[in-house]
């Protein structure tokens, strides 16, 4: 007889598994989004405030409108919106995309604080979850297999994206736009057009990415929620060298890592635990130190990036 | 400087700042707040009083030093974002030179803590600087992770080895005595980490304007082929650049710890050294103006309180000014060299004009 005794430490594992899978959704999005962006040659470094405003924005939408969906689009949407006012922005001649990425940080958070202080429902409508477990008796494993639709759509983005890098015209010529805008602009592909797409689509996923912090269990809206996951995803970009899929891996591995702290601790890394949430930067510091030199730049780094300062 | 670039000193900051104020006022419109009285509000909050002024100079303080961080290597061609990476590690670093020196006299102690924090945070920088010359590594990146780094070793050191058993839900190190922290000016509450800002900026625009060394730094940051073909030793200049840049911003650490908290917590990394980075870039880089707007800036961060007092507004609503502000600022380095028809409206048509277009 199938009982939960003889699913035993398999169940354990499996509920350690889903906790990943959650806790890495916000992750897979702001890298998809960054990388996307990166790749043409900018950097944003305001993913932190376009995710609280996406989290803000959806828990709003979904609070009031009833639907989680709505939420999610609005998410998006309002992503997009600071992706293209960020963009519209460092393409202005002799604004530096480092510093309009701190002020996008500090404006969408502003903003998100602002408006979030008003919705005090203690929970917002929830997206629905996919049950991959119906059947299974063992309650444990049952919940780690009800994944969000955002988590499956996450694999699909990081998919598509990575056809489009290497399989479209579009791909293409946005690689080019980061690698070399000079040489792109000389061969007619219209370089401030690419950027401010790849800008605005990669902020719109960053939104979706917050949308998942409001509109899944426990659902609700507080200042701390991104817990500067926006920030990191930016470095982990890095570490993924600039591979749509490698970032899917990677937020999994460090998104997954950190969501699992607790369990972690009680496994007794707890001693550890905050330099091993550090080791992806360590890691692709020095991954950096030893393929970089000044004649040779890091594998996968869009030109524009490496050549900059 | 030719009289139209001083018109344009004038007038860009002028319409970057007008242009924010009238978004701010229009979204205090929106929001149904009277945008008039929000800014009195956030003016009378920063420089209404005396005892204002004093919460203003001392955020200002922690903002000077981490504005010079990222101008300093600036200047020498690298630009950094390292400040929060290096201002926690300094912090740490001081509390630990400090608890280790509790037993001799206060002024030691913080000779020593002011030691540590400015080496250890110079050496953060100057990595992120000296892999950037020597390594081709991009130092935007690369002093990004070095923040996360110095968070978790932050944050490992004092959950594990250097923690206060006391400290429970909140974990720090142990505190230093207070004899042994840094003090206030005599007759106010401001810390004498303002007088460490105030003075490293003027060193700063010293070294950099009046010296020798200063012109060589601003030759490397300006062609670096240059620089190399007139014989001037780059790669010391740059190093040199950052670990002044990075002590400034372990110095605004040391601070934290000695004037503030009285020990290391999590709660050092504020995010000071993330705003730093936008002082440097609206100072272009110039340490009196990080003079200038870190206190500006220290005025409106400290009246985010008072906005919820009088106004029933969210303290957010001065991160909303503040980003508004931030964007139309960058915004409007895009109007150098474009205000040509505006000369010509304030000055009489004479030929020095005529000639000056021709």
């Amino acid at each position: 007889m199938q009982s939960s005794d003889s699913l035993g430490n398999l169940g354990i594992l499996v509920a350690i598994a889903g906790g990943a899978l959650r806790g890495s959704i916000p992750y897979i999005y702001v890298s998809l989004g960054e990388c996307l962006t990166e790749k043409s040659g900018r950097i944003n470094l305001g993913m932190e405030g376009i995710l609280l405003m996406g989290a803000m924005t959806a828990f709003a939408v979904s609070d009031q409108s009833g639907s989680p969906w709505l939420g999610l689009l609005a998410a998006a949407f309002v992503g997009g919106l600071f992706g293209l006012l960020l963009a519209g922005i460092t393409e202005l001649p002799g604004v530096n995309d480092v510093a309009a990425g701190i002020a996008m940080i500090i404006f969408g958070s502003g903003l998100a604080f602002f408006f979030g202080k008003q919705f005090v429902a203690p929970m917002a409508p929830q997206l629905p979850v996919i049950d991959f477990g119906q059947g299974i008796a063992n309650a444990g494993v049952h919940a780690a297999l009800r994944i969000s639709p955002l988590f499956v759509l996450g694999i699909a983005v990081a998919f598509l994206m990575h056809f489009a890098f290497e399989r479209t015209r579009w791909g293409l010529h946005l690689r080019a736009v980061g690698d070399a805008p000079d040489a792109a602009r000389s061969m007619g592909i219209a370089v401030r057009r690419h950027r401010v797409v790849a800008t605005t689509i990669g902020a719109a996923l960053a939104g979706i990415g917050g949308s998942h912090l409001t509109l899944y269990f426990p659902g609700i809206w507080s200042e701390g929620i991104s817990g500067g996951q926006g920030l990191m995803a930016v470095a982990l970009v890095i570490f993924a060298r600039w591979s749509p899929l490698r970032c899917l891996a990677a937020s999994l591995l460090f998104g997954g890592a950190q969501a699992l702290g607790p369990s972690l601790q009680s496994a007794g890394i707890s001693g550890f635990y905050h330099v091993f949430n550090a080791s992806p930067y360590l890691l692709t510091l020095v991954l950096m130190v030893l393929s970089c030199s000044r004649t040779r730049r890091l594998d996968g780094i869009p030109g524009s990036l490496a050549r900059r300062g | 400087m030719t009289s139209e670039q001083n018109f344009e000193g004038v007038a860009i900051p002028v319409i970057a700042i007008g242009t924010a104020l009238l978004l701010f006022s229009l979204f205090c419109a929106g929001v149904g707040a009277s945008p008039g009285g929000v800014l009195a509000s956030i003016y009378t909050a920063g420089f209404g009083s005396w005892y204002a002024w004093q919460n203003s100079l001392l955020r200002a303080a922690p903002l000077m030093l981490c504005g010079l961080a990222t101008a300093l290597p600036a200047q020498a061609g690298v630009i950094t974002v390292g400040n929060e990476g290096a201002f926690v590690v300094g912090g740490l670093a001081a509390a630990a030179a400090g608890l280790a020196t509790t037993s001799g006299p206060p002024l030691l102690c913080l000779a020593a803590m002011f030691l540590a924090g400015a080496v250890v945070g110079g050496a953060w920088i100057m990595l992120a600087a000296g892999l950037q010359y020597y390594r081709g590594v991009n130092a935007v990146i690369s002093s990004l992770l070095l923040n996360y780094i110095g968070i978790a070793l932050l944050l490992q050191l004092v959950e594990g080895p250097m923690r206060d058993p006391d400290s429970l839900n909140f974990p720090a190190t142990f505190p230093l005595p207070l004899s042994h922290q840094l003090g206030r000016i005599p007759g106010t509450r401001i810390h004498y980490g303002l007088v460490f800002g105030v003075v490293a900026c003027l060193l700063g625009w010293f070294l950099l304007e009046r010296t020798v060394w200063g012109m060589k730094l601003k030759i490397a940051g300006g062609n670096a082929r240059a620089a190399k073909l007139v014989g001037l030793p780059l790669g010391r200049i740059v190093l040199t650049a950052g670990f002044l840049g990075g002590a400034c911003a372990g110095l605004a650490g040391m601070v934290e710890v000695a004037a503030i908290h009285g020990r290391a917590s999590q709660a050092i990394s504020a995010g000071y050294g993330y705003v730093g980075i936008l002082v440097a870039f609206l100072s272009r880089q110039s340490p009196l103006r990080i003079l200038v707007v870190s206190l500006i800036l220290g005025a409106v961060l400290a009246s985010g309180g008072s906005l919820q007092r009088t106004h029933d507004l969210p303290d957010a609503t001065i991160n909303v000014f503040e980003g508004l502000a931030f964007l139309s600022i960058l915004a409007s380095e895009a109007l150098a060299g474009r205000l040509g028809f505006l000369t010509a409206l304030f000055k009489p048509v004479s030929t020095e004009v005529a000639d000056a277009k021709l």
